[in-house]
């Protein structure tokens, strides 16, 4: 029995043409793919292009050569089997967190009486219930990142993309994400693409973690599983011996590319 | 500092600025009077022509021609500029092409195209909405412009990726982005609109508070240049008051400058 794909990448390539007509190739000969109910990290050095291959999956970004396949069928224009969750605020900031969670629903059409009740549900499941009246600028950053997952969530995409999202917030609740990601998830396993600089975040969410070497050309260079059983709790999955061996391993590979990109990055400011 | 006390200082102010008033130009120091009645009135004969005024009722119709001008001079300037804006912040060839005629025309000062709209509307209202509108165009235009163009990129891909079509793009997104620019212009663009309204009174009309002030000028009615002066700050203040309720009405989504939330 196979799961079907959700999403492959097939030697994607993403270039961008810079100002002064050089052409900068961000990601080379990336070959990713998600199956169904699969929750895959990618893991790499600041500036590796990750953020860009998720783009690419997304449709906000083409590729300047490969494919992108969303369930076996070629990618023309934004994935609409997908919700994004964004690294910066992506909230509306002129709607309340209610109608910033409803407005999911309204696009597709559903009524605004039907969309509000369960948008209130859903701010209740990411433990935002009482805070429904609430504009984006009155929550903290870990609420405001509560209600772009009931926003997400809502529409019930097939395939979650996310960008660093728990990125801005402090070490405490990240953790405290982390574990609310993994009970929403564990309710329908949808197929989860989770771009983060975070190997313990990784190890401790996904089923398999993808590690990308240093850009400029950044390509695919370790993809490790993940045994650990679930469910998992992410204050305790990282005391577990299973943990310490996999993280020691896909460190010793990422650490040189850490370095690169660093050394990368601080030579080219130095070029500046 | 406590409401009560900022209020009684600046009452003070006001007070102290009078009683100096009142006496320079009663007075003599050094056996001269340093502030002419004939140029400077005083504060007793200002006030008279206040209460005058509202005694009579002759100032209730000046200032409703002037608020009715002003309120016609903002709506049909706003209308104006935020259709003109949202077109040009979408289409940015047609903002390219327009690009110099606007800052052409911006650039003129408006009292010069007083004359022009007396000549053309006459010397009724139209002539004085005319002259408001040139000025509250070009705030809103500006605003809503940028409101426009300045949308959140993640915003903006947060809704795309939220499936919404370029119509719901423009009433979930622009829309609400370019007003809330414009609302936070509304001072300025209230105030300019009472501008426009009282220079064209005063440039040429037969009623409103320009007139009125103009009028005074003509047959060196000190104090009733100054009791209109009062009148028409009393107009501005109370037109302002209005705004600032309506702003936080419709911007409450927006986080306060001074963070009192």
């Amino acid at each position: 029995m196979t799961t079907p794909t959700a999403v492959a990448l097939e030697d994607a390539k993403v270039a961008f043409r810079l100002g002064d007509g050089r052409v900068y190739t961000a990601v080379e000969k990336a070959h990713l793919t998600v199956a169904q109910g699969e929750f895959v990290a990618i893991v790499g050095p600041t500036g590796c292009g990750k953020s860009t291959l998720l783009n690419v999956a997304a449709g906000l970004l083409k590729p300047a050569a490969g494919s992108v396949k969303i369930f076996d069928r070629p990618l023309g224009g934004l994935n609409q089997d997908a919700g994004y969750l964004f690294q910066a605020d992506a909230l509306f900031p002129w709607k309340t967190a209610l109608d910033n969670v409803a407005i999911g629903l309204e696009i597709k059409g559903t009524p605004r009486a039907d969309a509000l009740p369960r948008a209130q549900k859903w701010l209740t499941s990411v433990g935002l219930g009482a805070f429904a009246r609430r504009y984006p600028h009155m929550l903290s950053g870990g609420q405001r990142k509560r209600v772009a997952l009931a926003q997400v969530l809502i529409r019930d995409p097939k395939i979650l993309l996310m960008d660093e999202p728990f990125g801005p917030l402090d070490a405490q609740t990240r953790q405290v994400m982390g574990n609310l990601l993994l009970d929403l998830w564990n309710a329908d396993r949808k197929a989860v693409l989770f771009v983060t600089h975070d190997l313990e975040e990784a190890i401790a969410l996904a089923d398999r973690v993808v590690i990308m070497s240093a850009g400029p050309s950044s390509r695919i260079i370790g993809d490790w599983r993940v045994t650990l059983p679930r469910p998992r709790d992410i204050f305790e999955v990282r005391l577990d011996k299973e943990f310490h061996a996999l993280h020691r391993e896909i460190w010793s590979v990422l650490k040189d590319e850490v370095m690169k990109g660093y050394a990368q990055s601080t030579h080219a400011a130095e070029a500046v | 500092m406590s409401r009560v006390t900022l209020l009684a200082l600046q009452v003070l102010v006001a007070i102290v600025c009078i009683a100096l008033w009142q006496l320079l130009s009663s007075v003599p120091v050094f056996g001269k009077i340093l502030l002419p009645p004939f140029f400077f009135s005083n504060p007793v004969d200002v006030f008279d022509q206040i209460v005058k005024w509202f005694v009579s009722g002759v100032i209730w119709k000046h200032l409703g021609i002037t608020l009715a001008e002003s309120i016609l001079a903002f709506v049909i300037g706003s209308l104006g500029g935020v259709l003109i804006g949202f077109w040009f912040a979408r289409q940015p060839l047609v903002a390219a092409v327009f690009d110099p005629y606007v800052k052409m025309v911006n650039a003129l000062p408006r009292v010069v195209l007083a004359p022009i709209f007396a000549l053309w509307l006459g010397l009724g209202i139209w002539s004085k909405v005319a002259l408001g509108v040139t000025l509250v165009f070009f705030i809103v235009f500006f605003n809503v412009y940028q409101g426009v163009k300045e949308v959140s990129r993640t915003v903006l891909d947060n809704g795309r990726m939220l499936g919404m079509s370029e119509r719901q793009l423009m009433q979930h997104v622009y829309w609400p982005s370019a007003l809330s620019w414009m609302f936070s212009s509304l001072h300025t663009s209230v105030g300019f609109a009472v501008v426009g309204a009282v220079v064209g009174e005063y440039l040429g009309s037969a009623a409103g508070l320009g007139y009125l002030i103009q009028q005074a000028e003509g047959v060196f009615d000190v104090a009733g240049v100054f009791a209109g002066m009062f009148v028409l700050s009393a107009f501005v203040i109370l037109i302002d008051f209005g705004v600032t309720l309506v702003e936080r009405r419709l911007l409450v989504w927006r986080p306060t400058v001074d963070g009192r939330g």
